[in-house]
């Protein structure tokens, strides 16, 4: 689809405005003192990265980007800080010698990027929309003469409908290999994770879990118990 | 859409065309659409509470106007008028923020849901509607965490904490649920999956473990009984919204009867046929409403209307007959028994679509 409105100048002033407030609320993400504060600007700066995504036409991405970012990852963060309650972090000299380097880093960071993007001599993206599948295989049938020998094969194709259906091509078919290992990768650091994070309780610990959640009282013997049946 | 209203379309005649296709006339729809999702939502408050006395032999409200009809604009004028009282403790930016944050994805979500046949009743057709519905109702979590912790009060932080834990469990299955009704429809866009359902089946046959654990997890995503545990008022006081009075109160309470609205929407839209009554492209579809002109518009559009206004008294029914589960089978009834069930769903039904479509070519 083209650009429904047809105008640039709308396209362009959202991406100037909304690209600020990314910008201005990732800022405020480190400077925050407050972690709930700061979790809340983390959550806006992603729905900005998602308004964006859309308005370059890639809807799907940016709405899982909304969908697994803002209403997966940002709950749990917010969870997590909330339930071990943090207080707001004291106030801190910010100009420091450290912090210095850090501006300094940054600076030229954005000095390279800026010369390189500029020069244009960068490969061209993989996935560039012209290199994306705009074509799938239905099905390919042989055609064969009188005598069962293979002339040719017919194949029947029909176009990638939307942006969701390309993803998944990319995704599915031309990576399929990054792709699984990609998630074996993840699935080792979630095992990981669970691993380093569990410890054994202590037996006092132990014994502070009630019964029927440790399950070693059935809900029927429980149930018993209670009505004195 | 402008062909068919002539006289409204002159109106916009200076205005380009691509911006009275895209911008002027889904503003009309949405503002139309809005006023009477509000109305409803106020409307089922009543219906909820005269069901639910009915249910439990006992009246309900019957005193403002006939039955107690106009109940529902008493309650609104009641709390538009209340004392609005700020916790001393409180977090005021947030604590002003959070009633706000549910009810704007939960409207929203109106934009991409389609009430009868299109494009009259279809304020928007997106190719990836269902992906940006489930991305809009799954933020609706921040006003329910962000109220609770801001209150300054245990128990709305202890309702918060339940509410972020319970939706982000049972919005997995949520999802999952769908995907068996994508495979058979091999699209996202709402319109596409009903005009699926009217040249088939409903897809509740085919996918009726989909159906049911879509069912348990609207009912889990919206806080409704038996999964209420945000609120429950014998543990937690009103859980959330606590502390909360008046119109900010209101808001919170808006947004979840919204969001059933929403919920009872897609469940009819995905998994029973939509605005048609058709079996095999025989019956009511979409193509012989449109022929009908508005008679058969509105038809469909009263279609979706009952089989949306069953699932909402479904959700009253569910209120007046469950008992409230504990945190903990709750979490287990989620991640044990939902989201295995939801993947197996998944694999046969990808199994079955491949062995049918083998066998029939």
């Amino acid at each position: 689809m083209t650009d429904p409105l047809m105008l640039t100048g709308v396209s362009l002033a959202l991406f100037v405005i909304v690209g600020a407030i990314a910008v201005a609320s990732s800022i405020l993400v480190v400077s925050m003192r407050n972690p709930v504060h700061s979790a809340l600007f983390l959550l806006l700066t992603f729905l900005c990265v998602a308004i964006l995504f859309v308005s370059m036409g890639a809807e799907f991405v940016g709405a899982v980007q909304v969908l697994v970012y803002a209403g997966g990852i940002m709950v749990l963060f917010l969870f997590v800080v909330m339930l071990i309650n943090v207080k707001a972090l004291p106030k801190e000299k910010v100009f420091t010698a450290t912090s210095m380097m850090g501006v300094l880093m940054g600076v030229l960071l954005f000095i390279i990027l800026a010369i390189i993007l500029a020069s244009g001599t960068w490969a061209p993206a993989v996935n560039a929309p012209e290199n994306l599948r705009t074509a799938v295989v239905v099905k390919t049938t042989p055609v064969v003469d009188a005598g069962g020998a293979t002339i040719q094969t017919e194949t029947v194709t029909r176009d990638v409908v939307g942006n969701a259906e390309a993803v998944g091509m990319a995704l599915y078919r031309d990576y399929l290999v990054p792709f699984e290992v990609a998630s074996l990768f993840l699935l080792v650091a979630m095992v990981g994770a669970i691993v380093i994070g569990k410890r054994e309780l202590d037996a006092s610990e132990e014994e502070a879990i009630p019964e029927f959640i440790a399950k070693k009282v059935s809900d029927e013997d429980r149930l018993k118990e209670v009505t004195g049946a | 859409m402008s062909a068919t209203l002539p006289v409204v379309a002159s109106l916009f005649g200076s205005i380009p065309e691509p911006m009275v296709q895209w911008v002027v006339w889904p503003t009309i729809k949405f503002v139309i659409a809005f006023a009477i999702i509000m109305g409803i939502v106020a409307f089922t408050t009543l219906v909820e509470r005269r069901v639910l006395g009915f249910m439990q032999a006992r009246l309900g409200p019957n005193r403002v106007g006939p039955q107690g009809i106009l109940q529902f604009v008493a309650d609104p004028i009641k709390l538009l008028l209340k004392e609005d009282i700020v916790p001393a403790g409180a977090q005021k930016a947030a604590y002003f923020i959070a009633p706000m944050l549910p009810i704007i994805p939960a409207f929203l979500v109106f934009c991409l849901i389609p009430f009868g046949p299109p494009p009259t009743f279809a304020i928007t057709d997106v190719n990836v509607g269902l992906l940006l519905i489930l991305a809009l109702t799954s933020t609706g979590v921040y006003g329910i965490i962000l109220g609770g912790w801001a209150s300054n009060n245990k128990f709305s932080l202890l309702g918060g904490l339940r509410s972020a834990a319970q939706m982000v469990s049972y919005e997995v299955p949520f999802g999952l649920s769908i995907v068996g009704v994508l495979m058979l429809s091999g699209s996202l866009s709402l319109v596409e999956i009903v005009h699926r359902q009217e040249l088939g089946v409903w897809n509740v046959l085919p996918q009726l473990v989909g159906c049911f654990i879509f069912l348990v997890a609207m009912t889990a995503e919206v806080n409704r009984a038996p999964f209420d545990l945000p609120e429950a008022e014998s543990e937690l006081v009103a859980g959330f919204h606590t502390e909360y009075s008046g119109m900010k109160f209101a808001f919170f309470f808006l947004a979840e009867y919204a969001s059933m609205l929403v919920n009872a929407c897609l469940i009819v839209i995905l998994f029973f046929g939509g605005w048609t009554l058709a079996i095999a492209g025989k019956g009511l579809t979409t193509e012989t409403m449109q022929t009908m002109g508005w008679l058969g518009l509105s038809l469909g559009f009263l279609i979706f209307a009952a089989k949306v206004a069953f699932f909402m008294i479904l959700y009253i029914w569910f209120r007046g007959t469950f008992p409230r589960y504990r945190f903990d089978q709750l979490m287990e009834l989620g991640w044990k028994w939902m989201i295995p069930l939801a993947l197996v769903n998944i694999v046969v039904t990808g199994i079955v679509i491949l062995l049918v479509r083998n066998g029939g070519a």
